[in-house]
């Protein structure tokens, strides 16, 4: 436990770079200690002046678990459109905090998203703090932290889910430093114990091929960012909530990173997400005329161009098109893998398509371990005869 | 003994492996096919010094040691055999001999260049009447005012086409046989200096293997390597090396083949499992393992009597010889686990089984190395 | 106005990703697969050197690790980093992203003067993406993720951001944390010029926890609030049905079965 001498600091901040849980800060050059001091003592040694000392006691602050209740999720939009992802995620939440017979509560920044209250209570939330104003139009971490970070130490939620889209993972960690707690990346399942409240979070390391179960038995809030396309939203037309619109403002500190420009990019990789046929290559093609095949094939079936990574590493197609870990994940009703041997990255970003066909030479390509329907043989033989008699 | 590599050794190893794999591997096959020159590869390694590894910094080179070398090469040539002999012969048998017996003026002139790789180097001696019997070459050097005239042809010279510096022995004077040859640093483009018909060979295809001819080539007497008549010292010095690079490049292609074939075998089935299962399969793998091993340390030690400057008893010799064969043999077993698939174009160990042969014959062949390691115990 | 100062961020990660686990203990197989520069490290690192050569720059790198780590701070020497700080004791093992980027940031601060902090996204093996925000989190510093171009001008960084359904220019003040893409580049090679430089020591420091003045129970598992209970190997589907036959069989059938499950 720590004693301040404030007239022996110097303001040099060493302190508060120290502490790990934001124990202690300056307010102007007075340094203050805040309720998260856990009393580790780690800056008495920083501190060159004297100004932080020991005060013989030691104290043992923990988190107080039970106070912190009901699962949250960071609901986000873009041009004012909520993200598939947060009904998603809304769906998962009910399902969470009906285990722990608790409420939800989605958050959501935007600019002119006031109404948007309804469509994230129909997929499960009971409440909805929105924050609507021209400044969080678009994401920047800066304004994004401060707020939510704000929101949740006043309400002190069990569990935080983000989507892990770009902005959940440029916003989550940050979160997770603010309010020195856990943080899980990229999640494809969550369990919860019912009796303690502890989220089992499961996500793929290692390009796929090894799962680690996650656990932050001992800090709260629980967070984790969660893969887009893996939770199931569920809708009920009739489910009524609150939505409570905060209060929100500028700050200088937000201004530090300004956005210049956006490009739209070339709508490719969200058909490819949202599409239902894909049609994808791999080495096997061997080159650009095993390509144009694969085109061949994607138009007699109305279907999109998908790649493995080797297929994009050897210059056939752009990196959009890649289905896989590094890649995108997809989900269409019918895939068709062509001369793909089906690494387990590759089998992470398709394997939970509904239909699944291979077509691959090698009998023993790991994608006939996936496959609903396998044809062992040369594509180039077997695709033409497929397009022959589809037409 | 230590049979640890240093960390530099270890650095420059990963080094080697991580260009080898990323930028020769993807196009070794099509230019062994095409039998074209890697241009583009040789360049970038290059920039990142593999044509001075044992030159020291102060001329431009990056002053390792001879293990690191063998390290080096023989990563090279895990992934493409071609590229690994022409830096390899760039290095020991062009490079080298200029560091080694030059003067201070021809080291500038020429070892700056050849050791950052800004000019390739090669080394003629090989004539078609000439190969395992080097005294007998028929290429004069005749004295003529400051200059010396040189007259004659040499075959099968790696890199001959594509080099810029070429290291030529020529006789001086017939009459001494050995004693009268001369090493001279002949430059690319003078007159009289013409580069021959460009051989179609078995294996080391992206190599360039080349004639060099030479009609009334007008060279300065002040660029004799070394002492008139020392053509044969130079060339006896500059060719131990080279069989130490050549050992390490069998190593290459014998671990290829090695690597190759365990893949290959825990992938094929055949009656219901990985022929990998089958001891037939596993005591040819096995053989291979050790061998390759034999061979290393062999080579390993060559190059560790060089660094050392210690005199060799024929161990340069040996490691050319035992890695070579190690290669021909970790390369016949290879086409044979292979089966049908070992005879074809698309697998890597055909061409691991013709880069051997080649390598058996090159830099001394077999009969030669053994001529040499027995005379050194009988002499 | 000084030097332009760069810190980066690498991480050593197993050199594959076929790694496998041992049933019997629940843990990976780490035998015999060798440690490698993380990829968008190494992009990283290469986004460093083409500020220095264009604005002139004193870039260090920085691991935490094992102290065979100190491996890939060799080979980033090779490639043209000017010094490396690795951080290595027993009391770091275990760090989950938020210790192990507290832990970098009060190397980094150790370390003196800088201007820019690069990291790669994220690393091959756990795959979080968290530790380059979190180190921006500790040291109160703007960040920018997912960086495929950074222009460097007077004071201000401006960087491309690759997301993903659009391209974003942002304009930052330094000093910052940048976490960078493969996108952005194409790493050079470590250079053998280099090697004997990069293993004399002369460009390492090393430090453990006494270094950073912190004390044993802020570090390490113990102070992570993560913890990982159980790692597995995913369980794909069964193996379906091989459609036997000639090409025109196998055809046929296929239609006629995907017609079947009514995809077509």
């Amino acid at each position: 436990m720590i004693t301040l001498i404030p007239e022996n600091c110097n303001a040099c901040r060493q302190c508060t770079y120290a502490c790990l849980y934001g124990g202690i800060v300056l307010e102007g050059k007075t340094p203050v200690r805040t309720d998260s001091c856990t009393g580790c003592d780690a800056c008495i040694d920083i501190c060159k002046t004297g100004a932080i000392v020991s005060s013989g006691q030691n104290i043992r602050l923990g988190h107080d678990i039970a106070e912190y209740k009901g699962v949250w999720v960071i609901a986000e939009q873009r041009q004012g459109h909520i993200l598939p992802v947060a009904l998603e995620l809304l769906g998962k939440a009910r399902e969470l905090a009906d285990i722990r017979e608790t409420g939800v509560t989605a958050v959501l920044l935007g600019d002119g998203v006031d109404k948007s209250g309804d469509l994230l209570i129909k997929h499960g939330a009971d409440r909805v703090f929105i924050a609507s104003a021209p400044f969080l139009g678009s994401y920047r971490t800066s304004p994004f932290v401060r707020i939510i970070s704000g929101v949740i130490k006043e309400h002190r939620p069990e569990i935080v889910l983000f989507g892990a889209t770009a902005m959940g993972r440029d916003l989550a960690p940050r979160l997770a430093n603010s309010l020195r707690t856990g943080l899980t990346a990229d999640c494809t399942q969550l369990e919860m114990s019912a009796d303690d409240g502890v989220l089992l979070q499961t996500k793929p390391a290692f390009g796929g091929n090894i799962m680690a179960a996650i656990t932050a038995a001992n800090h709260r809030p629980q967070m984790a960012t969660v893969r887009p396309g893996v939770m199931q939203p569920v809708c009920s037309p009739s489910r009524k909530g609150d939505t409570v619109f905060l209060d929100v403002r500028e700050e200088h500190s937000d201004t530090i990173v300004s956005i210049l420009k956006t490009v739209k990019k070339k709508q490719s990789r969200a058909t490819l997400e949202k599409a239902d046929i894909i049609i994808s290559g791999g080495r096997g093609l061997g080159d650009s005329k095993g390509f144009k095949l694969l085109k061949d094939l994607a138009a007699v079936f109305s279907g999109q161009i998908g790649a493995s990574r080797a297929a994009v590493d050897m210059g056939l197609i752009d990196h959009d098109h890649q289905v896989g870990q590094t890649g995108r994940t997809v989900r269409p009703c019918l895939y068709i893998a062509c001369g793909i041997s089906g690494a387990v990255q590759h089998l992470a970003g398709m394997q939970s398509s509904d239909i699944i066909v291979a077509i691959n030479k090698d009998p023993k390509a790991p994608i006939f371990q996936v496959a609903d329907f396998g044809l062992v043989g040369d594509l180039n033989r077997i695709i033409p005869e497929i397009i022959e008699q589809l037409k | 003994m230590d049979f640890d590599f240093t960390k530099q050794q270890k650095l420059a190893r990963k080094i080697a492996r991580n260009f080898a794999e990323k930028e020769l591997e993807p196009f070794a096959q099509e230019r062994d096919e095409k039998a074209e020159f890697p241009v583009e590869a040789v360049k970038k390694i290059a920039e990142l010094g593999f044509m001075g590894i044992t030159i020291p910094k102060e001329y431009g080179g990056c002053g390792l040691d001879t293990v690191t070398y063998v390290l080096i090469v023989e990563e090279l040539a895990r992934y493409c055999a071609s590229t690994a002999i022409i830096v390899a012969v760039h290095n020991s048998v062009a490079a080298y001999p200029v560091y080694l017996l030059g003067t201070e003026a021809q080291k500038k002139k020429y070892l700056f260049d050849l050791a950052s790789g800004k000019k390739l180097g090669a080394f003629a001696l090989t004539e078609a009447n000439a190969g395992s019997d080097p005294a007998s070459i028929r290429t004069t050097a005749e004295l003529k005012g400051e200059n010396h005239v040189l007259n004659g042809v040499k075959t099968f010279i790696t890199s001959g086409g594509t080099s810029d510096i070429v290291i030529v022995m020529a006789s001086t004077d017939r009459s001494k046989r050995g004693r009268g040859i001369t090493a001279f640093i002949v430059e690319k483009g003078i007159k009289g200096f013409t580069v021959g018909k460009k051989e179609n060979k078995i294996g080391i295809r992206a190599s360039d293997t080349c004639e060099l001819i030479f009609e009334n080539c007008v060279v300065p007497s002040e660029n004799i390597l070394g002492k008139p008549g020392g053509g044969l010292f130079a060339a006896l010095k500059a060719l131990s090396y080279g069989r130490i690079g050549v050992a390490a490049q069998a190593l290459g292609v014998a671990r290829c083949a090695m690597e190759e074939c365990i893949k290959y075998s825990r992938e094929r089935k055949q009656f219901g499992k990985q022929i990998s299962d089958f001891q037939a399969i596993q005591w040819m793998i096995a053989d291979m393992a050790t061998e390759i091993e034999a061979a290393r340390l062999l080579t390993l030690k060559a190059a560790g009597i060089k660094d050392e400057d210690r005199p060799f008893s024929a161990e340069d010799s040996m490691a050319k010889l035992y890695a070579s064969e190690v290669a021909m043999r970790a390369a016949t077993k290879a086409v044979q686990i292979h089966g049908g698939y070992g005879c074809m174009k698309d697998y890597k160990v055909e061409r691991c089984f013709r880069d051997a042969k080649v390598i058996e014959i090159y830099e001394g062949t077999s009969e030669i190395q053994r001529l040499i390691i027995a005379r050194s115990l009988l002499k | 106005m000084k030097g332009l100062k760069i810190i980066v961020a690498v991480k050593q990660v197993p050199g594959t990703d076929e790694v496998r686990t041992d049933p019997k203990t629940n843990s990976l197989i780490r035998q015999g697969v060798p440690g490698i520069l993380n990829p968008e490290d190494r992009n990283a690192v290469e986004a460093a050197l083409c500020l220095k050569e264009k604005h002139g720059a004193a870039v260090t790198a920085l691991t935490m690790g094992p102290p065979e780590a100190g491996d890939v701070l060799e080979e980033v020497f090779a490639m043209g980093v000017d010094k490396g700080i690795l951080l290595t004791d027993m009391a770091f093992a275990g760090s989950d992203t938020l210790i192990t980027a507290f832990i970098l940031s009060r190397a980094i601060i150790k370390s003196g003067r800088f201007d820019l902090i690069l990291c790669g996204r994220h690393a091959i093996d756990g795959e979080t993406a968290q530790v380059g925000p979190q180190i921006a989190g500790f040291m109160d510093l703007p960040q920018v993720t997912y960086a495929e171009e950074i222009v460097l001008e007077k004071g201000f960084i401006t960087v491309r951001r690759d997301l993903e359904d659009c391209q974003e220019w942002v304009k930052v003040k330094l000093p910052a944390v940048v976490t960078v893409t493969s996108r952005i580049n194409r790493p050079r090679y470590p250079s053998l010029y280099n090697v004997q430089t990069a293993c004399d020591g002369s460009l390492l420091t090393t430090w453990g926890a006494e270094d950073l003045k912190v004390p044993a129970s802020m570090l390490g598992l113990d102070a992570s609030p993560t913890v990982i209970k159980k790692i597995f190997e995913p369980d794909h589907k069964k193996r379906g049905e091989i459609i036997p036959g000639d090409e025109k069989e196998m055809a046929a059938s296929l239609i006629e079965k995907l017609k079947g499950v009514n995809v077509i």
